[in-house]
């Protein structure tokens, strides 16, 4: 297991070098986005249409923040299930995406796609939504506004601390349950 | 008959949605500092710090312990010699609700199911109202968050099926749902009822409070029995791997159709917010 600090966004040379189980802090500039924010990036990709942000190098964190209370740059923000995205991420991946920021398994089609287009995808601790809030330096909305919570947000973040899950060669953090599935 | 108006509701349910949203319940805590110790694995470990870090900051900030404030779940006991005298119940709850969901910093998760436009203020709560003798008003509140519900299920099982046929399920639910429902888990099961009921004894199941054996030494028995089988997965907190895979199991029973056998499964994530009050 290895600790790096990478700044985001991500190369291909980032990604290549993790090993599920490292330790990642990110520093830099992502994106959030989860079930109908993706939905309108796949439908304007369909349409032709530009995207908010550049997906080269982007990192996407899948998550749905709280309100702000004053002072602080956002509210409660911890990751949402990833699952939800799979039927989207393989697209986004084929087009630059190198990372996604969640919670949970993804799928065979997911992992592939990490393999074919080195990505990564990260673990965040699901429920430690105060705690990640504090890693996050500034919030933006930048597009979709009317979908509130689940808004595409330009964030910066510093330090922001993640596993690495599911990396490009294969590997997978996750304990296999001892039962016969 | 006693009477009472909606502002002697109102205020008292308004922060107790706040609070359950900030403050971790003492004995979840110490179920999670209790896992913290018992863990060798540094992965198990870190996650575990980190919940407890967290709990430490919402305390001591605005901020609630998950970004996921949930749908706002209320169980209502109302007494049959009780009168509210400006208002209704439902109203008053939703009103409470939204109030603390706005002065919180509480997310608005309830949409549309199909065009999943937000509702905007996090309307309707879900309310299980039951009569009770008396002219009491006893509220209990659960904001349930969606990455645990998802993996809740229901089956109806063949009554030849027995106790072995229900272990199985809530085995294989729980194997099922993996890193998925915030590990380290707390496990609803409801067994009997009707295909209603089944999920509504699960969720009520989860009100009381981790470490409270079940009154019913049997019931009791077969709670310790499942929770140390799902421990035997090994999943873990955050399904990183681990001894900590669910923090306790309860369980509610209730008579079923010579037929039938329902089992419900309600999973809750480790935040587990409850709170209760008596008006």
């Amino acid at each position: 297991m290895a600790v790096y600090n990478l700044n985001a966004p991500l190369t291909d040379e980032d990604v290549a070098r993790l090993h599920a189980g490292d330790v990642v802090y990110l520093t830099g500039t992502i994106y959030t986005a989860r079930d109908a924010a993706h939905k309108r990036l796949i439908d304007s990709l369909d349409k032709g249409e530009e995207l908010p942000f550049e997906l080269q190098g982007a990192v996407i964190y899948y998550v749905g923040p709280a309100p702000a209370p004053p002072g602080c740059a956002i509210g409660a923000a911890g990751p949402t299930t990833s699952g939800r995205m799979d039927v989207y991420a393989p697209r986004l991946h084929s087009l630059g995406v190198k990372a996604s920021i969640g919670k949970g398994k993804r799928t065979d089609e997911v992992r592939e796609a990490l393999k074919k287009y080195t990505g990564v995808y990260f673990g965040a601790t699901g429920g430690a939504g105060a705690l990640l809030s504090q890693r996050i330096e500034a919030a933006e909305v930048i597009a979709y506004e009317e979908l509130g919570p689940e808004a595409i947000r330009k964030l910066t973040v510093r330090d922001f601390p993640l596993l690495v899950v599911n990396d490009c060669h294969g590997g997978e953090q996750y304990a296999k349950p001892a039962y016969d599935l | 008959m006693r009477t009472i108006s909606a502002s002697d509701i109102h205020d008292t349910v308004r922060d107790m949605i706040m609070d359950a949203c900030r403050l971790l319940n003492p004995e979840v805590e110490e179920a999670l500092q209790k896992g913290y110790e018992a863990e060798e694995s540094e992965s198990a470990r870190e996650v575990l710090k980190q919940l407890l870090d967290n709990a430490e900051l919402a305390r001591n900030t605005k901020l609630p312990l998950c970004q996921d404030t949930g749908v706002a779940i209320f169980f209502v006991e109302f007494g049959e010699d009780l009168k509210i005298s400006d208002g209704s119940l439902t109203d008053i709850l939703n009103r409470a609700m939204v109030e603390g969901y706005d002065k919180g910093f509480l997310r608005k998760s309830l949409c549309h199911p199909l065009t999943r436009k937000n509702t905007g203020d996090n309307t309707p709560a879900v309310i299980h109202t039951e009569l009770v003798p008396g002219d009491g008003l006893k509220i209990r509140f659960m904001p349930k968050g969606g990455g645990s519900e998802n993996m809740s299920k229901i089956a109806m099982l063949k009554p030849a099926q027995g106790w072995a046929g229900i272990k199985d399920f809530v085995i294989r639910t729980m194997a099922e749902a993996g890193p998925n429902p915030c590990p380290p888990t707390v496990v609803g099961v409801g067994i009997g009822g009707t295909f209603d009921l089944a999920p509504t004894l699960a969720k009520e199941a989860l009100f009381r409070p981790i470490g409270t054996p079940n009154p019913d030494p049997e019931l009791d028995a077969m709670e310790k029995e499942l929770l140390g089988a799902i421990n035997e997965l090994g999943i873990g907190p955050m399904g990183l791997g681990g001894k900590t895979t669910s923090l306790d199991v309860k369980i509610e029973m209730h008579p079923c159709h010579i037929a039938s056998l329902p089992v419900a499964v309600n999973v809750q994530c480790h935040s587990h917010r409850t709170r209760e009050v008596e008006i």
